[in-house]
């Protein structure tokens, strides 16, 4: 019976797209279209200018800016302290199950609570960080106003949130590599350090590739935290679009005066077009990376 | 093997005669639905956001044993969320309940051709009079279409800490103050004299309130009477560099509802500010402890509404007599007063203001300020038809604060007005 496991994954497929392929295609669709606000149809095709209107506007070239900085931000440091303390996790300490469990902790909280805990945390004028820096002499910094600051600002409470969970994954993979491997290399005169460059980083590399990967993901769809640390009245992540985010254009457009759906519906597609170029960029340096290593 | 292509063709042909199926239910319709009458137990629905003070009344008319139908809520905690159910609820054509709460602000965008005819019109020769013209003016199309009827308006009066007043050597009695609050000029050169003497404190809470205040005195200050957008004209223009000329002296440089902006209410951030009777209780949980609140019977330039509710019929409403009947009997005088006692929305029903300053209720908070004869004054003071509210009206606002708020930072005023210039355009 070849046919029984073809109708296993049908459910699955079936719901998938019905609630995932046909919005999808039917965004792909509505881009090319006009739709006056509050209207009840769709109007005219309009042919690309609804992709030409998001591509000129400004406020998308920052967007895009600001994913790209709150990214690099958020998933390189997050993934390399997820290492650190996973090889560090990896050893006999005391209460380990406890240790383990605390650095889950922040992922547990939800993200909203997370974001009124930084929101005031970073308040420009009376918040705790800035009362600290202030105290020490240095001058306050604009959690909300200077560009690169906000983005420090929303790259923690990521990090905050998601370093733990990484670590947990790392810390899984880790464990499985067979001890042989570290005390051959011990028996050749490794040291604690060297092991963990030659030993155990290579063997966990499929890991770390998932681990890179979804933190790619999930850093260019990033919305939650920058939209709650937002004190902007209209959500324009800052007055002058200094964290707006590529989702949170995609969201903004969807209430904006004029068409508003298929504007956003042809955002949507321009933010896939770069995600795919991104995770092929990213296949690409990883495959490098593995030939080099197997050479 | 070519069983099985077979056999996915099928469950691939069930799946698109699921997806075509979906389509066909979502694709909205804007014909009217077919009515249908309701029965003493059948359901009339209706959807509110953050408290239009409706709780009690709506537990009391389904406790009556001669009521004609029932009645079930939606509570919605803010405008926001609801006015995107609501905007894409009225595209799919189906969806909503059969009376909808609608913020002011966004109401001339639902009068525009296309989405007015979404709605029932109200229009009822015999109620027409009964709230305040400005109130009920602005949910009516050009044509004449009635779509809401009003909840509640906001009248503005100003609120002032009589404390730092005195502390600046400024009169601080109610009456006293008054010619401080004559007209922008000697309230901005009054707010001058009122940061040299007390440096740790500013004038008013937020340049944005104040930016709300000037613009709710503007004749068109952002589409003209045809709704073409002008936002490079002299009563803007006027507003923003007022606003931005003020902006490092007396502005805490705080935005609205922020975290900075609460903490000014307790730390003697600022003395005065623009309000409207719903910010009554927004100062008193943002500053408990806080003495020296007074509320002055004055506006500069006049007077102005920020704020107010309307209760609307969508087409889509298959009870859209009983909605009707229903809407008007919950903005009638009685109930409009007692939503003002259970929420503190002031009435934009004229009888309703009537009793409630008959009352002559006054609020130990604000030093036993005769609240109620307030608003009624500042009700009366407000002109109908100003500002003028075009279809993009709360779009453009929504970007002139957020140009404000660039300037609050740090921005040069002309970049700022350059890129709001620019975000409007686009829209």
């Amino acid at each position: 019976m070849r046919l029984s496991p073809y109708l296993y994954v049908v459910p699955f497929f079936a719901v998938f797209l019905v609630v995932g392929v046909y919005p999808m295609v039917y965004s792909g669709y509505l881009s090319f279209f006009s739709w006056p606000r509050y209207g009840p149809h769709h109007g005219d095709p309009v042919g690309f200018a609804n992709y030409a209107h998001v591509l000129q506007d400004p406020v998308f070239h920052k967007a895009f800016w600001n994913t790209i900085g709150i990214f690099l931000l958020s998933s390189v440091p997050q993934v390399i302290l997820a290492t650190v303390i996973a090889a560090m996790l990896d050893t006999q300490l005391r209460g380990r199950t406890w240790w383990r469990m605390s650095v889950l902790l922040p992922f547990v909280v939800s993200p909203a609570a997370t974001a009124l805990i930084f929101g005031s945390l970073f308040a420009d004028k009376t918040g705790l960080v800035n009362e600290v820096i202030h105290a020490v002499g240095l001058p306050k910094v604009g959690w909300h106003s200077d560009r690169l600051a906000s983005w420090t600002a929303i790259a923690s409470m990521v990090n905050y949130r998601w370093t733990g969970y990484n670590t947990l994954i790392i810390l899984a993979a880790l464990q499985a590599v067979s001890s042989h491997l570290y005390e051959a290399a011990a028996i050749d005169g490794a040291g604690r350090v060297k092991q963990f460059f030659h030993v155990a980083l290579p063997s966990i590399r499929p890991t770390m590739l998932f681990v890179i990967v979804t933190s790619t993901i999930g850093g260019l769809q990033i919305f939650t935290e920058p939209r709650l640390f937002d004190t902007n009245l209209q959500f324009q992540g800052g007055a002058d679009y200094q964290y707006q985010t590529l989702t949170m254009y995609v969201f903004n457009t969807s209430n904006s005066a004029t068409d508003p759906y298929p504007r956003a519906a042809a955002a949507t597609w321009i933010i896939v077009l770069i995600i795919i170029t991104i995770a092929l960029l990213n296949f690409a340096v990883t495959r490098m990376i593995q030939r080099r290593s197997e050479r | 093997m070519r069983k099985l292509t077979i056999r996915r063709g099928g469950a691939v042909g069930s799946a698109v005669a699921l997806v075509a199926a979906t389509a066909a239910a979502c694709g909205g319709g804007e014909s009217e639905a077919t009515q249908s009458e309701l029965g003493k137990d059948d359901v009339l629905t209706i959807t509110t956001f953050s408290d239009f003070g409706y709780d009690k009344l709506i537990d009391e008319w389904n406790a009556d044993p001669d009521r004609p139908f029932t009645v079930k809520m939606t509570k919605i905690a803010d405008w926001d969320p609801w006015k995107k159910t609501l905007t894409q609820d009225l595209q799919a054509g189906h969806g909503l309940t059969d009376i909808v709460a609608v913020e002011g602000d966004a109401m001339p965008a639902f009068l525009a051709d296309g989405a007015s005819d979404q709605f029932a019109d109200l229009s009822d020769p015999e109620l027409e009079d009964r709230w305040v013209d400005y109130a009920y003016q602005a949910a009516q199309t050009a044509d004449g279409k009635q779509i809401g009827y009003p909840t509640d308006a906001g009248p503005e009066a100003f609120c002032y800490r009589a404390d730092l007043f005195e502390k600046a050597g400024l009169p601080s009695d109610r009456e006293a103050v008054k010619p401080i609050f004559e007209s922008w000029d000697s309230y901005f050169a009054a707010g001058e004299e009122f940061v040299a003497k007390v440096p740790g404190s500013k004038w008013y809470d937020s340049s944005g309130s104040i930016a709300q205040a000037m613009l709710n005195q503007a004749e068109f200050p952002f589409q003209t009477e045809d709704n073409t957008v002008d936002v490079e004209n002299p009563e803007l223009e006027e507003v923003w560099n007022t606003v931005t000329e003020y902006s490092e002296t007396l502005s805490p440089q705080v935005v609205q509802w922020g975290e900075d902006w609460t903490a000014n209410f307790r730390n003697d951030g600022f003395a005065t500010m623009p309000c409207p009777g719903w910010m009554f209780s927004n100062i008193k949980s943002s500053a408990p402890k806080v003495e020296g609140w007074d509320i002055v019977d004055a506006f500069p330039g006049g007077g102005g509404n920020w704020g107010g509710s309307y209760l609307a019929v969508p087409m889509q409403s298959e009870h859209q007599e009983e909605a009707q009947e229903f809407a008007a009997w919950l903005t009638a005088a009685d109930q409009e007063v007692a939503a003002f006692d259970a929420a503190g929305n002031y009435p934009a029903n004229l009888e309703a203001q009537q009793v409630l300053a008959d009352r002559n209720e006054t609020d130990a908070y604000f030093n036993d300020a005769p609240t109620a004869e307030i608003l009624a004054s500042r009700a009366a003071a407000v002109e109908p038809g100003r500002p003028y509210k075009g279809d993009k009206y709360s779009d453009i606002l929504g970007l002139f604060q957020t140009a404000i708020q660039r300037v609050d930072e740090g921005s040069s005023p002309d970049d700022s007005w350059e890129t709001f210039v620019q975000a409007v355009g686009s829209l």
